[in-house]
């Protein structure tokens, strides 16, 4: 059992054929309905396009910087001058978690967003193809759930730091390569469940009976075979987006993350930490951050969930 | 009084004509310590044995004894210690002739007596040692201790195929003639004024040759787990990375001594919460090195169930600034001693450097006790301590004098180079929450002067890899800037120094294992370290190191920030624990005990 | 079925070799040193690290040392620690009880919170029992171990003294009283493990029920007049769980590698505080064996998984 990001299990549900799959054109503007009356998914929707938002627009509008050191304000609790109060250092842990929440809003999405795409590519090939491809793909995904972290994200920014820094500059550099590491460690589970899905639905009537009208794969797939194995693909990205700000956390602390002057919410957690019973402020505000996030973007995959699945009795 | 003056007085004792006492009383006149005072009198000087306040009539009584190590003990050892772990763990078991105390006097263990050259011990061509050795001192399975376990561990020692790491302490000896069963004569190839190294404090653990005699050299990595050593604890249970256990040696060769039945010795966590684990709830005695924010420490002391115990040690936390340049390849290697620091070779940068260093703030902020402000390299033993040194804090005189050097500032506040590019400086350090948050300290002034840093921060294995093949590594120093803690193990600065000395420059042709990563050349200081070593006067040698530290600070090849102690969690009811910075921190482990 | 398996373990052990090249290369390439702490002690000549790398074969050509490291793990041999100078094998020996009773217990733990709450959370979606649930659930995976960890010393052990926080594999005390100090120090870190591992379980065991809920059959067995009980026991939970069973089968490697933070917080001295102090001391034949033996019993699992998918689920055909 890993923890601090933990390798998501796989799960492999058991999905009827749905009858209404063969009208895939009105699948979006009706999810989109299903969506808006799923009231907790609507909130969660709000609120984490808030926090985007928030995060994006809130340092041009609070100017206090991120990084004045003030020792005579050092742990103050929130006040009037620092609305979230200050760190060990003095500085204002307002601006720090503004500064911060972009990045890390930025490293879970991208990192889900990269999972989820190789995961779905590689489930669903193997899912459908079956046979030898089916033994290859799945022996690679053994391949990457059995490599050893640590090391290996010590090797990949050991060997590319310097490149990708050159390449675009040490900020921006950075972030491709832990975006890229944390979503290419984390596809696995995903092609996982792709593939038991596809392994069971493509043995379904409504797919046999697309082929039977000549459905080319491609179509099979994207048509009639993806959006039904979307829901529990959907739980699981909305858990990577949390896992992967955590992941950037544990990077920071053994110093293959971010520059130290960049506050990630997850590095203002871990800095928080030892004072905890002194300054709980400190811990609490990028905690509920990371957690507000999580919450709500999990109702988000919830709603989406129950949009995307056309036989499913909307929530009260 | 001056330099002279005082080397008079040294010699007049060393003559016998002045006594210790009288020259002690003469040096607190001055406005000196005692021990500092005693100090002055250099090695040579032995203290007589130390007393505890707790004289017991027997042995053992004392129950279990916790202690906890953040970092995990690996091997015992110590002649192959991946670190201060190793040692510390192994010193409950094994015994050097003679240790160092806090204040680098030297206490016989298992020797009789100090050498000195009063009581013949030292010849006076400064090559020869001879050791009388403590009889009736047994092995914790009761073969005799003798002369031949001494001769075994400087020929284990020093054996270049066994690859320990104290090898330095025991190369340089010709060969050690054995005089009788308790006493061995020790010829060194050359004259050597820091003799005090071989068989002394960690350096110098006294292996068994009935249990690892045939186990020198290549062979030495099959030697089987037996843990026999002369200590006062015996090994009973050892897991490597975790814990070792030990229980008290019956025979032990000091009278009633030690206290504790058990010993146990837990490592692996982190520092913050081994000391809430003394200080908070006294689950613990007692724990090691609590490199942790001063505030944090403070509060939880007030735990009440235990106190911070402040060590000095010889531990330096400094600044090095790149002599070369790290970022053109001159014959395809970066940093190449051929090449000048582009901003760092006129002196007024470095100064400027220097002026922008806060370390009033460094110390106050984040060491706070467990360490102090310093202007110098050297900062202990307190005879290589220099006056002459000077620091400040001003970010004007600074930003003057990067106006006079030239250096204007862009568009942006951040001053252009002579090529007219902004200038961008790296500067890298091991990941350490003290190191980053000094880091940020440093940045902030350097802003305010007009010039922008990039903050690196590496892992520490590895920042302090020896890997040549890494250009991460400090001694790549592939960066402008560069911070660690230079750790200073015996109380002499003769290996300590060798940081600065040309030939030691760390550069592709050694595989970047010179031990001088700035890459710094002077011909006085490479003539000053070369002759320390023959140097037996011990005033003038005092002198010489100073006058390196000088030259190393004035010329800002490095700004020292602060000197570092240790600093231990002890136990309310713990007594007579007495750490040494230049020993093991369980050098007088026998002596701990506990008030009922 | 028996030719499918013969065929899935033969192909096991290319892929096996496979990952081991993999594992190597990326061990060996990894920066890194395992005697950086010799560094800044300016008494220990630079010389020595670079013997001991010598000695320990760290300057030979990268295929010389995999087929050397390949051919001594075939005849058993595991390799030599660099940091303890104790054989690989013994090291791993030692930890496993310890990781095994700490990491399986707390994965006992999350089962049985998982799957009653996840169960009752699917029968009644978006009750406040689900609506608790869930977010209960997400404050558990939203704070990271080191975190929660810290939050338990601070209560039960600073706060309120009921229960240390370093563990001790060697407890002074027998019988019962060695029960009690057992259960006493184990109880936050299983705790913690359980309950992070326990929020993710839910959500996946609430999944699976929901999917099987809404099926024909269900209904079927409802119009059949059954009672609601008999329905979610016999016809819900049973199909339910097949997914939830394979998921724990390829749970299982991961008891074997440990629980890295939770390990460091209370120094509980598993597989995990293991490979992790090898990795930052760079000690490759611990990281290297303890991975491999992780590679192994994942590819294993994976097949255990398969079958008993294809076991519990009639419709998948093994052709």
């Amino acid at each position: 059992m890993r923890d601090g990001g933990a390798v998501l299990p796989v799960v492999a549900d058991v999905v009827a054929d749905p009858s209404t799959a063969a009208r895939a054109g009105s699948l979006a503007h009706e999810a989109w309905f299903r969506f808006r009356r799923h009231r907790l998914a609507f909130l969660g929707f709000v609120v984490a396009t808030t926090m985007a938002a928030v995060v994006i627009a809130g340092p041009l509008v609070y100017r206090t910087p991120m990084d004045a050191l003030d020792f005579k304000a050092k742990l103050q609790a929130p006040s009037r001058a620092h609305p979230f109060g200050t760190d060990d250092l003095g500085q204002d842990l307002l601006a720090r978690l503004l500064y911060g929440g972009r990045i890390s809003l930025a490293v879970g999405v991208s990192a889900m967003l990269i999972a989820l795409t190789v995961g779905v590519i590689m489930g669903a090939a193997a899912g459908y193809a079956g046979g030898v491809v089916d033994h290859v793909l799945m022996r690679v995904t053994d391949l990457f759930l059995s490599l050893p972290q640590l090391p290996l994200l010590l090797l990949v920014i050991y060997l590319f730091r310097d490149y990708a820094r050159a390449l675009l500059g040490p900020e921006a550099g950075i972030f491709v390569l832990i975006v890229t590491v944390i979503g290419g460690l984390r596809w696995m589970p995903v092609a996982r469940i792709v593939r038991a899905q596809f392994l069971t639905l493509r043995e379904q009537d409504f797919v046999h009976a697309a082929r039977a009208l000549g459905a080319a794969p491609g179509r099979q797939i994207v048509r009639h075979i993806l959006p039904n194995a979307l829901g529990p693909v959907v739980v699981a990205a909305s858990l990577d987006v949390a896992a992967a700000i955590l992941a950037e956390s544990t990077l920071s602390f053994l110093g293959l993350g971010f520059p130290p002057d960049i506050p990630t919410w997850g590095r203002i957690l871990f800095d928080a930490k030892d004072s905890l019973d002194h300054a709980p402020h400190w811990a609490l505000f990028p905690g509920t951050a990371i957690f507000l996030t999580v919450l709500s973007i999990n109702y988000v995959g919830d709603g989406l969930r129950d949009a995307l699945d056309p036989r499913r009795v909307i929530g009260r | 009084m001056d330099e002279y003056g005082i080397r008079e007085l040294v010699n007049e004792v060393h003559r016998g004509r002045l006594s210790r006492r009288r020259f002690v009383g003469i040096m607190v006149g001055f406005g000196l310590t005692a021990p500092m005072a005693a100090t002055l009198l250099g090695p040579s000087a032995a203290r007589a044995q130390r007393r505890a306040a707790f004289a017991p009539t027997k042995r053992g009584g004392g129950g279990r004894l916790k202690l906890l190590w953040w970092q995990a003990p690996t091997g015992l050892n110590a002649h192959f210690a991946t670190g201060t772990k190793d040692e510390d763990a192994a010193r409950p078991a094994y015994e050097p002739l003679c240790a160092f105390d806090p204040d680098g006097v030297f206490i016989p263990i298992l020797a009789a007596e100090v050498p000195t050259l009063q009581n013949g011990g030292l010849s006076r061509d400064g090559k020869t040692v001879t050791w009388r050795l403590k009889k009736n001192v047994q092995w914790h399975d009761g073969t005799p201790f003798t002369a031949d376990d001494v001769i075994f561990t400087w020929e284990f020692a020093a054996d270049p195929a066994t690859a320990a790491v104290t090898v330095t302490a025991y190369r340089d000896i010709d060969r050690i003639d054995r005089i009788d069963d308790h006493t061995v004569k020790v010829v060194f190839k050359e004259p050597r004024a820091f003799w005090y190294d071989a068989f002394f404090g960690v350096r110098g653990y006294i292996l068994p040759k009935h249990i690892l005699g045939a186990y020198k050299g290549a062979n030495s990595r099959n030697a089987p787990p037996k843990f026999i050593g002369t200590g006062p604890y015996r090994v009973v249970d050892f897991k490597p990375g975790d814990s070792v256990r030990y229980e008290l040696n019956p025979n032990y060769h000091i009278a009633n001594r030690p206290f504790f039945d058990i010993v146990e010795l837990k490592g692996g966590g982190d520092a913050p919460s081994a000391a809430r684990a003394v200080l908070q709830t006294g689950e613990y005695d007692f724990a090691w090195n609590m490199q942790v924010e001063w505030d944090v420490l403070k509060r939880l002391e007030q735990g009440g169930k235990g106190t911070l115990v402040n060590v000095p040690t010889g531990n330096i936390e400094h600044i090095q600034l790149n002599q070369s340049d790290p970022w053109t390849e001159v014959d395809g290697e970066r940093g190449s001693v051929k090449s000048k620091h582009p901003l760092f070779q006129d002196a007024k940068v470095r100064a400027a450097f220097a002026l922008l260093i806060d370390r009033a703030s460094v110390g106050e902020e984040l060491y706070g006790e467990t360490g102090k402000v310093t202007g110098n390299f050297i900062n202990a033993p307190s005879r290589f301590l220099s006056k002459n040194t000077r620091w400040e804090f001003s970010i004007d005189k600074a930003n003057r004098l990067l106006d006079e050097a030239g250096y204007k500032r862009g568009g942006d506040g951040v001053r252009l180079g002579k090529d007219g590019k902004r200038i961008k400086l790296v500067y890298q350090t091991s990941v350490n929450s003290l190191r980053q948050k000094n880091q940020q300290i440093v940045k902030q002034a350097f802003a305010k002067a007009g010039i922008d840093l990039e903050l690196k921060s590496v892992t520490a294995s590895v920042f302090f890899s020896s890997d040549p093949a890494n250009p991460d590594t400090y001694s790549h120093f592939y960066a402008d800037l560069q911070m660690f803690n230079t750790t200073m193990t015996s109380p002499d600065p003769q290996f300590f120094m060798n940081q600065f000395v040309s030939t030691e420059a760390a550069q592709r042709a050694n595989k970047w294992a010179g031990r001088n990563p700035t890459r710094f050349r002077n011909e006085e200081y490479d003539r000053l370290w070369n002759s320390s070593d023959k140097e037996f006067d011990p005033a003038k040698r005092a002198a010489m190191f100073i006058r390196m530290n000088d030259i190393v600070v004035e010329q800002v090849v490095v700004i020292p920030e602060i000197w570092r102690n240790r600093t231990y969690a002890v136990g309310a009811r713990l007594r007579d624990v007495e750490p040494s910075g230049w020993d093991s921190t369980l050098w007088q482990l026998a002596y701990w005990n506990r008030e009922a | 079925m028996s030719r499918y398996l013969v065929r899935r373990l033969l192909i096991a052990v290319p892929a096996l070799l496979g990952i081991s090249v993999v594992l190597f290369g990326v061990l060996a390439l990894a920066p890194g040193d395992p005697f950086s702490e010799l560094a800044t002690n300016a008494n220990v000549p630079p010389d020595v690290a670079q013997h001991l790398r010598a000695t320990l074969g760290l300057d030979d050509p990268l295929p010389l040392r995999y087929v050397r490291w390949l051919v001594a793990m075939a005849r058993g041999d595991w390799g030599y620690s660099f940091q303890s100078r104790v054989h690989v094998d013994e090291l791993i020996l030692q930890r496993l009880p310890t990781s095994l009773f700490v990491i399986g217990t707390a994965y006992v733990v999350a089962l049985a919170v998982a799957l009653p709450v996840g169960i009752l959370s699917a029968l009644r979606p978006y009750s406040i029992f689900d609506q608790v649930a869930t977010t209960l659930a997400f404050v558990g995976f939203s704070l990271p171990t080191f975190f929660t960890g810290l939050l338990l010393i601070l209560v039960f052990s600073i706060r309120l003294d009921w229960l240390p926080f370093i563990y001790r594999a060697d407890l002074d005390a027998t019988g019962v009283r060695w029960l009690v100090e057992q259960a006493r120090q184990s109880v936050m870190p299983i705790a913690v493990l359980g309950l992070f591992q326990g929020a993710v379980l839910t959500r996946f065991v609430r999944a699976s029920v929901l999917d099987v809920v809404r099926l024909d059959y269900v209904n079927t067995a409802r119009a059949k007049g059954l009672s609601e009980r008999r329905v979610v026991a016999k016809h819900v939970v049973r199909n339910a769980l097949i997914p939830v069973v394979t998921v724990i089968a390829l749970q299982v490697p991961t008891i074997f590698t440990g629980a890295v933070v939770t390990e460091q917080i209370f120094r509980v001295p598993g597989i995990g505080s293991l490979l992790i102090s090898a990795v930052l001391a760079s000690d490759t034949p611990v990281v290297l064996a303890i991975t491999f033996v992780y590679a192994v019993l994942v590819v294993l699992f994976n097949l255990i998984a398969d079958l008993l998918y294809g076991w519990l689920d009639p419709r998948i055909t093994y052709a």
